[in-house]
């Protein structure tokens, strides 16, 4: 990273201020994702409604970076760490407008369930996975501010602990859904909340890696962990139920 | 009306193999053409060079590149020996030319220049015929014994330089009559009429305007298939558009060197990141 400031200074304010709306929509997308958690955790569908309002405010700050990011190439030619830095908000910003809608897909899953009355045990699971996805989000967008290479990393590093905990909550909910058959409609909207989460991870390792190029100039030089191995489960929970969650090998 | 969707969708498939391409072929970098080593230059007491050491492929465009007075411009001169005619300037270290060492004393700099020719900032045709100006080099070089080889000669170079079928009827006329960007291409075409093996530019485009600068760029991405080129530009982009291979120079010291790609994208001296994003203070 540099130390010294462009010789054009509007050239300097315009890379600020695509840093400026990077954190600004990180922020809102953060306080979104806590918010359609919480209206889910707590079935509160006025809180849920006003959740799904707020990803219109991601959507727009999303246009709003990528307009500036093409003006800015149009008009200034970026190189190297300026170049980098432009990629690296255009595919932030559309990373943070996925998490804002499956956000917006939890609120609104919310709204669906506002009326159930399960009991609160079932949707514990789904509350810590959330609670780590938020983490997961807040570090990385920390990381973003600082230009943290290394921060970013240990988040995208993280991301296995997130699809290890999907695993189970799928097997959870399975489990409820199989104790009383009037639990399937709500667990289902909670496997898809949960769903949601595990790939709020995902977009958040994604901007790690973002970071991590935008830093150093070449992507992480490891395989990107995956831990979600709900897709080739087998059908027979009391099997799988049993069995370890298997490594997928290529 | 029948549609055959199988058919189709096979010939589209077909469609797609013939018309992918690939951008940017992966090619191992051609051999050295020229290579210098501890490169030293005085003007009097003052030393605008420090120790450059720098290979310069064949067959392919290295772009020198660096802020005013970075000595990029005399590292240039020194490849065809320009700075003989400086009084007070002194070079050393060592320039080879496919081995051959360029500053010994069996070497003939017109000879020299032949073989390593140069193209300058401003368009400079003599003040002859647009023919004359491409004629006069393979006349003095002996290249051509009749009329002819030169006619031939001529034809060839301005094809070559993309500039003849623009002044295929008036070749009898003076070349200070044309445009600044068809005078540009007229020099190139007298550099390449006594078939030089390398062809240095000094900032070619620095005077032509966006259309003359395309041409002359479309022009030398063609060159770089027959000949060694090295260009120095102020221009970062142009740089990067038209080189394989990109020098930075800063303080008569070469800084960084590298894959061209490489040095727009991802430089590792922080130096040239702030010349080439323009945070030079």
């Amino acid at each position: 990273m540099t130390k010294h400031e462009h010789i054009v200074s509007s050239y300097e304010e315009e890379l600020q201020s695509l840093n400026n709306k990077i954190a600004k929509m990180g922020g809102v997308a953060e306080e979104l994702l806590g918010h359609s958690i919480d209206a889910l955790e707590h079935r509160d569908p006025l809180l849920a409604e006003r959740t799904i309002g707020d990803d219109k405010q991601v959507d727009e700050l999303e246009r709003e970076v990528e307009e500036l990011a093409i003006t800015m190439i149009a008009r200034r030619q970026p190189m190297a760490l300026d170049l980098r830095q432009i990629m690296a908000a255009i595919r932030i910003s559309s990373d943070l407008e996925r998490i804002g809608d499956l956000g917006k897909n939890i609120a609104k899953r919310a709204l669906a369930v506002a009326e159930e009355d399960q009991p609160k045990r079932l949707v514990l699971g789904l509350k810590h996975i959330g609670e780590i996805a938020l983490e997961q989000l807040k570090d990385v967008l920390d990381a973003y501010i600082e230009r943290d290479a290394d921060k970013a990393l240990r988040v995208w590093y993280r991301d296995e602990e997130i699809d290890a905990m999907y695993n189970s909550i799928f097997r959870e909910l399975l489990t409820y859904m199989m104790e009383d058959p009037r639990n399937i409609g709500f667990c289902t909207h909670l496997l898809f909340g949960a769903k949601n989460i595990e790939r709020i991870g995902d977009h958040a390792t994604n901007i790690a890696e973002t970071i991590y190029y935008l830093v150093h100039g070449t992507p992480i030089p490891d395989e990107r962990p995956k831990g979600d191995v709900t897709s080739t489960m087998p059908a027979d929970m009391t099997h799988a139920a049993k069995s370890k969650p298997r490594k997928k090998s290529k | 009306m029948q549609v055959n969707l199988e058919a189709r969708s096979v010939d589209r498939e077909t469609a797609g193999v013939v018309m992918e391409r690939p951008l940017v072929v992966e090619e191992a970098t051609p051999p050295l053409k020229m290579t210098t080593t501890d490169v030293s230059v005085f003007y009097g007491d003052k030393q605008a060079l420090f120790d450059v050491t720098l290979g310069i492929p064949d067959r392919s465009v290295t772009a020198l590149i660096g802020p005013s007075g970075c000595g990029k411009s005399t590292y240039l001169r020194c490849l065809n020996r320009m700075n003989d005619v400086i009084e007070g300037c002194r070079v050393t270290g060592s320039i080879e030319l496919d081995g051959e060492d360029v500053y010994s004393a069996a070497v003939d700099p017109v000879q020299l220049r032949a073989r390593v020719g140069m193209v300058f900032q401003k368009p400079n045709p003599f003040p002859k015929s647009i023919f004359d100006n491409i004629a006069y080099g393979p006349r003095i070089h002996g290249l051509v014994s009749n009329k002819t080889d030169t006619e031939e000669i001529v034809v060839s170079s301005l094809q070559k330089a993309g500039l003849f079928e623009e002044v295929k009827d008036r070749l009898m006329e003076p070349g200070t009559g044309l445009s600044g960007g068809q005078q540009q291409r007229l020099c190139i075409a007298r550099a390449i009429a006594v078939s030089p093996e390398v062809i240095l530019m000094d900032e070619p485009c620095s005077s032509l305007d966006p259309i003359a600068t395309a041409r002359i760029e479309e022009l030398i991405d063609e060159l770089k298939e027959n000949y060694c080129i090295v260009i120095v530009t102020h221009s970062m982009q142009q740089a990067a558009r038209v080189s394989q291979r990109t020098a930075f120079f800063h303080l008569g010291i070469l800084v960084e060197e590298g894959e061209t790609t490489q040095i727009f994208t991802n430089p590792n001296d922080e130096r040239t990141q702030d010349y080439i994003t323009g945070r030079f203070g």
